[in-house]
């Protein structure tokens, strides 16, 4: 199958130094922060592929490289094999990929009604005019289960859930084949969530649709992805097919997020026993040597303090990890 | 055994130019010595007004307007202001969702605990400092000595809540109302968390009441459950109960729409629409234009919580005589 967007060995840094003047008083140089590190993978069409790591992993900068929102500092990222750059030039190519936000309150315009919402792509990309854009729009709002006889209010006159609907129904009005969606339910509540996580495989399926999916909720995560990039301090650690992974965790930071989960099983005390991990993310401006886990990792060696571990086969999953390649874990 | 914390009938207005919203509509809850109780809700439901309710802290223009709060058989919802401050930090503690709000970002944690220990049980500075620096080990900071001379900036997210826990639990109190304590927290870390609150509640015999939209931490920390919905209590049981065998269809249709971590389904059970508004909740039960049982008279009376399989339920599929379920 062909793949629709591929990352080849995608870096992308933030210089965070002080201000020049501040930098000249103190004498001390420039800062940069490297929010992702090599990280590769490719989606094939019609098929998601998840990312999920703790906050300030990286997983948010991959989304907004991965439609071009921010260049790559290098490596490259092509789209049904073009570069990012020269496709993005393309607006035949640019239509052909959107995104879905997090936070439906921030992303609508307050003073926008819905129907100019989710026209903005069309006219933008010149694809219909006149009465052309009413129909669509009303069409758009049904597939999302809105009525068309919505597009003439505003965003304040939704719920949360109803929002997300519109900010989807904007996403797929210049009939892309490609999303990417960055925590699209975490401001929701678990009853509108599941209405929402419905509705995109539905529309996955009917329209052949391509997703990368961002988020920090492995439930959901295993809900909507084929595959699956658990990512710790701008790497991916585990790379893999989704089920492989929930049900044979090896990169022991997978291991780690899979058991901290709260879970309903619990209830009672028929729970797991946890494995009793400790410590917290390190800062990614300053993170430590060797393999990034190493300072909360149980199978932490001398090896892993000083040298960065390459990627493993390890069954059909890719890890980087010492210790599950000398078969330690 | 009498209860630790007894609410009745409390019910919650806010008066606005259009009319008095009911943000809370009697809620009855109990809370035994060393117990933890969980508040369960969608946003909007009333699970932070409860608790907000309890402690006297609601923001205006939100008044108590019926019911009452007991601590120990006493009544604290009409307690003035002086006496009501305390109440809180001696006897009923607090943990809020932003750690970084709740603490004083100009004073040490070490000053912060020294002066919540001073001014509630009436210690020595050589000993409220002592005891400061036991709580950061009991709450697992490391190297506890020296942090706490530290302020709360220099805390990571993680710690700093761990630091807000040991504040809430200094003073000993008898009851601690804990608002999303894991919500602004990573899941690496919210696992660390909710395992400390509940070991050090179960160490000093404290009860908790646990505010969190999270199930999952429901389950793992909680002995009962209040499920909340619209501004009342629609389901308390046991927290098994609550979770694996729901009587309410609210409850039942909320806990089906989460997705599970250890299986896969193709479609995810899902309640359609969203909570009702406070300015336009239906007659009847609140959940009735979104229940797949709804039968005639949840049109038009309010159910109270009633005796149904192993929890307590409002809904009329559970009243005496009822052919329905």
């Amino acid at each position: 199958m062909a793949d629709v967007l591929e990352a080849v060995k995608v870096s992308r840094s933030f210089d965070v130094s002080k201000p020049w003047l501040q930098r000249m008083l103190s004498r001390s140089g420039r800062r940069s922060l490297r929010a992702v590190d090599e990280v590769s993978f490719s989606i094939p069409k019609g098929t998601t592929l998840s990312l999920v790591g703790e906050s300030g992993c990286g997983k948010s900068t991959v989304a907004r490289l991965a439609v071009g929102l921010y260049p790559p500092s290098s490596g490259d990222i092509r789209f049904e094999g073009q570069s990012l750059s020269s496709a993005r030039a393309q607006p035949a190519l640019r239509r052909r990929m959107n995104m879905i936000f997090q936070d439906p309150y921030a992303s609508l315009n307050p003073r926008w009604r819905v129907q100019d919402i989710v026209a903005e792509p069309l006219r933008a990309f010149g694809m219909l005019r006149g009465s052309a854009v009413g129909d669509r729009v009303g069409q758009l709002l049904s597939q999302v289960g809105l009525s068309p006889a919505d597009g003439a209010k505003y965003p304040h006159e939704f719920s949360g859930g109803q929002r997300q609907r519109i900010s989807i129904a904007r996403a797929l009005s210049s009939e892309p084949d490609f999303l990417v969606c960055d925590e699209p339910t975490s401001a929701l509540d678990v009853s509108v969530q599941a209405q929402i996580l419905n509705l995109m495989r539905e529309l996955q399926t009917r329209l052949g649709l391509t997703y990368l999916f961002i988020s920090h909720n492995l439930s959901v995560i295993r809900h909507m992805s084929d595959r699956l990039g658990v990512m710790y301090l701008g790497r991916i650690v585990e790379h893999g097919p989704a089920e492989a992974i929930f049900t044979e965790p090896r990169h022991p930071y997978t291991r780690l997020l899979l058991d901290a989960i709260p879970d309903l099983d619990a209830a009672g005390g028929v729970g797991r026993v946890r494995a009793g991990v400790g410590g917290e993310v390190p800062s990614p401006i300053a993170p430590p040597p060797g393999c990034t886990f190493h300072p909360r990792c149980p199978l932490a060696n001398d090896r892993c303090r000083v040298e960065r571990p390459d990627y493993t086969q390890a069954g059909p999953v890719e890890v980087a990890c010492h210790a599950v390649e000398e078969g330690r874990g | 055994m009498s209860a630790l914390l007894d609410v009745q009938d409390l019910s919650v207005d806010f008066p606005t130019r259009r009319g008095r919203l009911h943000a809370l509509d009697r809620v009855s809850l109990s809370i035994q010595p060393g117990e933890i109780l969980g508040v369960v809700g969608e946003s909007g439901a009333g699970k932070s007004l409860t608790g907000a309710a309890i402690i006297g802290l609601l923001e205006p223009p939100g008044v108590i307007v019926g019911g009452q709060v007991s601590l120990e058989g006493r009544r604290i919802d009409k307690l003035p202001p002086e006496q009501m401050r305390r109440i809180r930090g001696r006897q009923i503690g607090a943990v809020f969702q932003d750690p970084l709000t709740t603490l004083n970002p100009l004073y040490t944690v070490g000053r912060q605990l020294v002066e919540t220990m001073q001014t509630h049980l009436g210690l020595s500075d050589r000993d409220a400092k002592a005891r400061a620096v036991q709580w950061l080990v009991d709450v697992g900071i490391p190297g506890a000595a020296e942090r706490v001379d530290a302020y709360p900036h220099e805390f990571s997210g993680g710690m700093r809540q761990r630091v807000v826990i040991a504040l809430a639990l200094c003073a000993e109190p008898k009851l601690v109302i804990a608002d999303e304590p894991t919500t602004a927290l990573d899941v690496s870390i919210q696992a660390q968390v909710i395992a400390l609150l509940r070991r050090l509640a179960r160490e000093h015999g404290t009860a908790v009441l646990l505010v969190t939209h999270d199930m999952g931490v429901i389950a793992e920390t909680c002995d009962r459950v209040a499920v909340m919905y619209a501004g009342r209590v629609i389901e308390v049981g046991s927290v098994a109960a609550v979770v694996h065998r729901p009587s309410h269809p609210y409850t039942e249709g909320l806990m089906a729409s989460i997705p599970a971590l250890r299986a896969r389904v193709d479609r995810l059970a899902q309640i359609d629409g969203a909570m009702p508004r406070l300015n336009a909740i239906p007659p009847g039960c609140a959940y009735n234009p979104r229940c797949p049982k709804v039968f005639e008279r949840c049109r038009h009376d309010r159910p109270n919580l009633m005796p149904a399989k192993e929890t307590q339920a409002a809904c009329w599929l559970y009243a005496e005589g009822a052919v329905h379920g």
